[in-house]
């Protein structure tokens, strides 16, 4: 079935994170079985001990699930209960798989593995079509501004390969996701279980001229996902070598949220507004021509000017808001306290950290039917609304659906220091 | 109320507006901002390694002269030159080791100018912190000397080379690992960790474990030691030596391990996949004496890392969950 071989050489080799969603019932367990299988990813130890347990539980399959559900109390209620990180390449690229369970209680998992997508896969089973979860599944993909989504319509050996059955699930799903603003939609039929469509074409769809799944997730053009245009550096340390061989050296280092900076460029840091050029951009393997995400490296100016961390630079004729009162979406991730008007949190934003007060819950959203509930006064565990808070320092943010990186925050709970939500910036102003 | 029809991605946040070019940017087609996966796994571990140091006050790295934390060393100079890597290393010394690698952790410490405190399980032996296991296999025992240098030395974040494809444990691990006053790991009680923003907030004696090779795989650093020229202690190579063949692995017949009744020592040409105490650690028949060869037999080989070369992963199901929440690497 092996048609890929595994890569020793890396120059062309590229770097994809993509999420799945999905039950065990989906196939999704099956499907990433098959992709590491398929790629040589899988290593027979793996396997034999996934076996072992298998026919020592009573399966009646090798229960593939098993591989990624590791933890002790995942195995023993056979269920997934946190994100697991897999992964695989082929001598196009490395790929990185956030596995996150599909029920709304993971709702919260789910976010978590989609903050991070370049992709993701969502499956539905051809017998039963398109479900409540799917739809949940798609609008949490457009939440987070994943750029491209993949649909598996599986288990398309039990509907005997009808192209009928495919296209229905296909335009009822391309509809919806018409509605979410998703971006860039792909629907593959396929079988996880004998491997049709995954790796190679198969010969049951005729009808079918798309790609193979492995082919799409190799070739999908992310390079334009970047947000290229506008210039984003939060600094996140200051280097200041204290050295009698290197005297006079400040150098702000961070990672490059977004846009292209170049040597003599000139510049703005916020939120004092001073103005200066980029003397040089540096790495420990010498200086570049320029920096573009996700680069790691160190900026000179040259004026000195008070920088620290939490401070951004930008282009003075393109920069973000510097704002204290937020307008965003929140998906709140505890289990113990609901988020509640008036409420005070931590909030960290790019390399910023902040208070902030809740002002206004102006609605709550119900993931599956997406009705607006604007009588809620509180958001508990994996509920998402939208509210309205200010903040002790200005954010330099931007909208999230132009900048995952300046617009994306966490809510920490200041007693228990435990990361309580996820937030999207709507507005800054 | 509803919100049917409506296009619900925009979160009510007024007409779309893509992402495109200005003009006067100079913009370039995107493909010519390509960034190999090495590049980006490198830029997002040093983006750790910036902001551990920035947000958290006493970090160790934990440093065994093995691969990985050769690795993450490397990573560590990369994110503050021109400057010295700001943080000590430490050393969880089982006195079991291989020369070689006790040679290659002391010349390194060096050249880096780096502070070393080494934990010393032979001295918890003699204090009575800890008790010989009664299979020689110091490998659980080094938990409560990490845990007591922890305490000594206040440190409040540790460094890791673990990666997530190592184990499946490992898989569910945060890049910020939280741990609590007792050094314990909860699994299910784990924070949320989204985009790159990592919290490191806790409370006195509370501390994180930070993992900057959480998505690199043992493919990508033998790609990266290739890729930058890191020298590596030799026993990583083919190499003779005497072994015995016990529980389906090679053993290194040495000051640690004696040939039981019944196993006949031999020589083989072998080298260490992973390094580790030298009590449990075995080598694999290999003729990869350089970096590329070793490339090619890693990216060849049907059996994990661990699998092949770790006496102590092989004790259950969950060993290494169970070793991890009691505060384990």
């Amino acid at each position: 079935m092996a048609t890929t071989v595994v890569p020793t050489e890396t120059r062309a080799m590229d770097l994809l994170r993509f999420a799945t969603a999905g039950s065990v019932d989906d196939g999704k367990s099956t499907l990433i079985g098959r992709l590491l299988y398929d790629t040589k990813s899988l290593f027979t130890d793996q396997l034999e001990a996934v076996e072992a347990v298998s026919a020592a539980r009573g399966d009646e399959y090798t229960n593939l699930a098993l591989l990624t559900d590791g933890l002790r109390a995942e195995r023993e209620q056979g269920i997934t209960i946190d994100v697991a990180y897999r992964y695989f390449a082929t001598p196009r690229r490395k790929f990185i798989i956030a596995d996150t369970p599909g029920h709304i209680q993971y709702t919260r998992n789910m976010v978590t593995g989609a903050s991070t997508a370049d992709l993701a896969l969502i499956l539905v089973d051809a017998r039963k079509g398109l479900v409540e979860q799917s739809r949940r599944h798609a609008f949490l993909c457009s939440l987070l501004r994943v750029p491209h989504l993949v649909l598996c319509v599986n288990k398309m050996d039990l509907v005997d390969w009808s192209q009928e059955v495919f296209e229905r699930i296909a335009d009822e799903f391309t509809a919806f996701a018409a509605k979410l603003e998703a971006p860039d939609l792909t629907v593959v039929p396929i079988s996880a279980l004998h491997g049709d469509n995954i790796v190679t074409r198969s010969e049951n769809t005729p009808w079918y001229e798309g790609p193979s799944l492995l082919h799409h997730l190799e070739h999908v053009h992310i390079a334009s996902d970047r947000n290229l245009v506008d210039v984003r550096f939060p600094v996140q340390y200051v280097i200041r070598p204290q050295s009698t061989t290197v005297t006079d050296y400040r150098g702000y280092a961070g990672q490059v949220a977004s846009g292209v900076l170049k040597p003599g460029d000139e510049v703005m840091v916020l939120p004092s507004g001073f103005t200066s050029r980029i003397a040089a951009i540096e790495t420990a393997d010498g200086p570049v021509e320029q920096a573009f995400p996700p680069m790691s490296v160190t900026v000179r100016l040259t004026d000195e000017i008070d920088i620290s961390r939490g401070d951004l630079i930008c282009r003075p004729t393109n920069a973000p808001a510097v704002a204290q009162d937020i307008e965003a979406m929140i998906c709140w991730m505890d289990e113990t306290k609901p988020l509640r008007v008036g409420g005070k949190y931590a909030i960290k934003h790019t390399t910023r950290s902040a208070r902030a007060v809740i002002r206004t819950l102006r609605y709550r959203l119900d993931v599956n039917s997406l009705h607006r509930d604007e009588s809620a006064t509180e958001l508990g565990l994996n509920e998402i609304g939208r509210v309205r808070l200010r903040t002790t320092v200005p954010l330099l943010a931007d909208e999230y659906r132009r900048n995952r990186t300046t617009g994306g925050f966490i809510v920490i709970d200041e007693s228990t220091n435990r990361t309580v939500g996820a937030g999207m910036i709507v507005e800054a102003d | 109320m509803g919100s049917h029809g409506e296009r619900i991605g925009q979160l009510g946040a007024g007409a779309p507006e893509p992402v495109r070019p200005r003009r006067g940017d100079g913009m370039t087609s995107p493909a010519a901002y390509r960034v190999s996966h090495l590049d980006a796994l490198e830029a997002e571990s040093v983006f750790v390694f910036r902001e551990v140091v920035a947000e958290l006050e006493r970090p160790v790295l934990l440093f065994s002269g093995g691969k990985d934390s050769i690795v993450m060393l490397r990573l560590a100079e990369k994110a503050f030159a021109p400057a010295r890597i700001p943080f000590p290393v430490m050393h969880v010394d089982t006195g079991q080791n291989f020369p070689e690698v006790l040679d290659y952790r002391d010349r390194r410490v060096t050249e880096l100018g780096l502070h070393l405190v080494v934990a010393s399980v032979p001295e918890a032996l003699e204090s009575g912190l800890v008790q010989e296991p009664a299979d020689g296999v110091r490998n659980r025992i080094q938990t409560p000397v990490l845990l007591e240098a922890v305490e000594k030395y206040r440190f409040d974040a540790l460094f890791g080379g673990a990666r997530r494809d190592e184990e499946k444990a490992r898989a569910k691990e945060r890049v910020f690992s939280f741990r609590d006053d007792f050094g314990q790991w909860d699994p299910k009680n784990q924070r949320p960790e989204l985009w790159s923003l990592y919290n490191g907030r806790h409370h006195p004696g509370e501390s994180i474990r930070i993992f900057p090779l959480s998505n690199w795989t043992e493919l990508d650093v033998w790609h990266y030691i290739a890729r930058e020229k890191i020298a590596l202690p030799s026993i990583y190579y083919a190499h003779q030596r005497e072994v015995v063949e016990r529980d389906g692995m090679l053993y290194a017949v040495n000051e640690f391990i004696s040939p039981r009744a019944g196993e006949k020592p031999f020589v083989e040409q072998v080298r260490y996949r992973t390094v580790g105490d030298a009590s449990c650690t075995a080598a694999v028949r290999s003729a990869a004496d350089t970096v590329e060869l070793v490339i090619e037999e890693v990216a060849a080989t049907r059996i994990t890392e661990r699998g092949a070369t770790r006496g102590d992963d092989r004790v259950s199901e969950a060993a290494m969950e169970d070793r991890k929440r009691e505060g384990y690497f």
